[in-house]
């Protein structure tokens, strides 16, 4: 093994025997976690979909649900509002594989999501809705009430104990916020969050490389010396 | 007016493990065959190389190999009283839509059902009495028994790699195997995974408690191997990215580089992509299938496709959705319980446990899709295990190991952590490495009011009817998963774990999120005769003797193994009985 937990040419070896050429993947300059030109890329700052209120509050939400501590930096840092702009603009974001005919009813919670909403739609009329919320009870909009009162905000959120007058169900909203919160905490960081493998390195995930043939028994209860490979390094 | 192309010998509708068994098998017998496959095109060169296939909010979580519900889903309901909804996105269950179909994405748990499923309403009554039967359970025999399947179990598991350990081969019980395996006249094609910590210590534990834990045969190749075909596999590397994704090694057994490869050399056989196929056609007798209707959804035109055969070898439910769209066979009704088009829809139950211990070191990101150690003693495999007890029919299996724990996903926490902040954040970072799970896959009886028909309201993107699942577990599913749960527990406690978040059987009604499980099975179930099935034992309608119906579909109920062991040798079964009987003297191959 050159590097921990990688070496390219024995996965070639020993993977490939079944005639699957990987011969398209170009090796890589660097598995190391330097960021390269097309991580760069895809972090750079600005928003594709989020205006400035939007921004505002997603700020403050990651940077809450993720804080700086001696583990990771804070989601702002990470690249988490970068992630959620981007998957909001995107396919995802627009209802991609979403099924949107009516007719629109409630239905029983195992039918699962009924809004005609988009994603993109769910996240800007609940961050309205959570704001109308926050300047009611607390006097000012998400990104400007305090650490304890954007806990016990968040809490009621997913507990389902806040109503959204003429907004989409809170719960639901909470739903979608909190999982894309997580993919861009753990989701490869060519899509703009997780910067520097800052989610996998948290927990020690390897990424994209993983050739465990004989690891299986080598690390087996070891350690597993960790560092981490993006899509983009072996790009 | 539909464009109308030549006629040809078969059509076959859908490419994955049955469609593409059926276009090896046929085109090798001289037939001409034209394949129509509603996804695109998929490679491991192209599709599934690294670096881009270890993308898992891509393939996970945006279901990139998935059926794309803007343009077709299923309306679900619990009961007959509610009013049936979309599923405007996946959830529950993931059916493939790419040359290959599930049989990319699947994780390779490749199972033998037996005797204890294909004759399950003979051998309750005869042990237990008729009484025993819930009036409200639809079970009945399949009309096949495993001796006759079994020579294309074998077939099937020597074509897809599967790597295991014998538990019973030829009335020998083997040390190590699953004792209450039928039994098998030839060990796995290739020696069982490599076991992972979690699934040894629970194999440990499992044989502390007097139970019989085996490896999980897989069709993930232990090492590189060439097919009987000669398709050739890499040996699995234990990546992690196993189920959803397509396997850069071609080490999962998969239809795309074994069985569909060797057609598309043959002459006889053409595929064509983006074919959408909408309706079967019959003659004015309504006795025969004269052919399919599809959408090119590259041009949006429609073509006719005349043929002299057709089988229909898409997912399980689109195959019976395509039944009721083409008004072959007279749709159930569970009011009357007259009809068999629909009847007997099926899913899978379960239970789990996240054990926590301090200080281990599971590394859950290496893993293959088969790392489970399993128990069958409360399984339908195991008749002494005794029912009258247990108050149920059927049984579970209990798996103890990974697959695909990727971290999106996979981010095990003591229950009681909060779900963000500095004290989620440490928890996450603690536990990931310390925990396992052990889980149970329980089976599913059929039931009067689980079922398929069309919806009377929602349309899919070519303006028909989308199909109506109407299911819910009953008090058979609720029994058996408390007593999994229990059996879990107890395990789990034996194993002196830090802590752990015991299974709960489950209460809620059947959901449409999260994920539980790609099994769906029935609809147009086998059978004896044309009144209680909608195929006879060669998957050939009993309606229309030129059409056959290849799929889990054809399942008259629901066991807790995964699906596609038998899904594989029913396919090769039929193929044979195309070949060696219908080909020579077309017409029903059991009298109705």
């Amino acid at each position: 093994m050159k590097k921990d937990g990688f070496d390219r040419r024995a996965f070639l070896k020993s993977a490939v025997a079944g005639g699957a050429a990987a011969a398209t993947v170009s090796v890589p300059q660097s598995v190391q976690a330097q960021p390269t030109a097309a991580t760069a890329a895809a972090t750079a700052q600005g928003y594709a979909f989020l205006n400035p209120e939007e921004g505002a509050f997603v700020e403050a939400l990651v940077d809450h649900m993720v804080p700086a501590d001696e583990l990771t930096p804070k989601g702002t840092d990470l690249g988490l509002n970068i992630f959620i702009d981007r998957s909001l603009a995107g396919g995802w974001g627009k209802g991609d594989r979403l099924y949107m005919q009516g007719p629109w009813k409630t239905g029983v919670p195992s039918q699962g999501y009924q809004l005609p909403l988009t994603p993109a739609e769910l996240y800007r009329n609940g961050i309205a809705a959570a704001n109308v919320h926050c300047v009611k009870t607390y006097k000012k909009t998400f990104d400007k009430v305090t650490a304890a009162e954007r806990e016990e905000f968040l809490l009621a959120l997913q507990a389902g104990k806040v109503t959204f007058e003429n907004g989409p169900p809170s719960r639901t909203f909470f739903t979608t916020v909190y999982q894309t919160v997580m993919e861009g905490m753990f989701a490869d960081p060519m899509y703009g969050g997780n910067r520097n493998k800052a989610g996998w390195k948290l927990i020690g995930f390897p990424g994209v490389i993983a050739v465990n043939y004989q690891n299986i028994e080598k690390y087996r209860d070891k350690p597993f010396p960790v560092n981490p490979v993006g899509i983009a390094d072996m790009s | 007016m539909a464009k109308k192309l030549k006629e040809v010998d078969v059509v076959l509708v859908g490419l994955g493990w049955t469609g593409g068994i059926l276009a090896k098998e046929l085109t090798e017998a001289g037939m001409q065959v034209v394949a129509l496959e509603r996804g695109g095109m998929r490679s491991t060169e192209n599709d599934y190389s690294v670096p881009h296939v270890r993308d898992e909010l891509r393939f996970v979580h945006r279901h990139d190999l998935m059926q794309n519900t803007q343009r077709d889903t299923l309306t679900v309901r619990n009961n007959v009283s509610q009013e049936a909804q979309p599923m405007r996105r996946l959830g529950s269950f993931l059916p493939g839509e790419v040359v290959g179909g599930s049989g990319v994405h699947w994780s390779g748990h490749t199972w033998r059902w037996t005797d204890q499923e294909f004759k399950i309403r003979s051998l309750y009554e005869e042990r237990y009495g008729k009484k025993f039967i819930p009036d409200d359970m639809t079970i009945q025999d399949w009309g096949i028994t495993y001796a006759e399947l079994e020579p294309y179990y074998e077939k099937f598991e020597y074509t897809a790699a599967v790597s295991g350990k014998a538990g019973n081969l030829r009335g020998q019980l083997q040390a190590g195997g699953n004792p209450f395996e039928a039994p098998r006249q030839r060990d796995y094609a290739l020696p069982p995974l490599t076991p992972i910590l979690a699934s040894q210590v629970f194999s440990e534990a499992a044989k502390n408690n007097g139970y019989h834990p085996f490896p999980r045969p897989s069709a993930n190749a232990s090492r590189a191997y060439t097919n009987p075909d000669g398709s050739h596999f890499g040996a699995c590397q234990y990546c992690g990215y196993c189920q959803r994704f397509g396997c850069e090694a071609n080490a999962k057994g998969s239809p795309h580089m074994t069985v569909i490869p060797i057609a598309m050399k043959n002459p006889n056989f053409e595929l064509r992509t983006h074919a959408w196929v909408t309706r079967v056609l019959k003659d004015s007798t309504g006795k025969r299938v004269t052919g399919v209707l599809y959408t090119n959804t590259l041009t949006g035109e429609e073509v006719e496709q005349p043929a002299r055969m057709v089988a229909l070898t898409a997912y399980a439910i689109n195959n019976v959705h395509l039944m009721l769209l083409s008004g072959i066979g007279r749709p159930y009704d569970p009011v009357s319980q007259q009809g068999v088009v629909g009847k007997n829809y099926c899913y899978q139950t379960g239970a789990s446990a996240t054990l926590f211990f301090e200080g281990r070191h599971f590394n859950p990101f290496m893993n293959a899709g088969g790392s489970n150690a399993t128990i069958d003693d409360f399984n339908s495999t195991n008749w002494e295990f005794d029912r009258a007890k247990a108050g149920f029919i059927g049984g579970y299996n209990v798996g103890g190991g990974f697959n695909t724990a990727l971290p999106i996903g996979y981010r095990p926490v003591p229950r009681g952590t909060p779900s963000w902040g500095k004290a989620w954040k440490s928890a996450t970072a603690k536990w990931y490495q310390t925990a396992m799970n052990i889980s149970a896959s329980g089976a599913v009886m059929s039931n009067r009011y689980n079922y398929y028909d069309l919806d009377p309201t929602y349309r899919n993107a070519f303006g028909l009817p989308l199909m109506r699942m109407t299911f819910d577990y009953k008090e058979n599913e609720h029994k058996m998963g408390r007593h999994a749960a229990q059996v879990i527990n107890d395990i789990a406690k034996s194993m002196n774990p830090t802590s752990f978040n015991p299974a709960i059987a489950r209460t809620e009604p059947w959901t449409v999120v999260p994920y539980q499980s790609t099994h769906n099975t029935g609809g147009t179930i086998m059978g004896t005769n044309p009144g209680n099935s909608v195929l006879n034992k060669y998957l050939q309608s009993w309606d229309c003797h030129n059409l056959f119906v290849v799929g889990a579909n054809v399942f008259a109920h629901n066991n807790s193994y995964n699906p596609t062991g038998p899904v594989g040798a029913l396919a090769y079964w039929t193929a044979d009985a195309i070949k060696n009987q219908y080909m020579k003297n077309p017409g029903p191959l059991v009298s109705a």
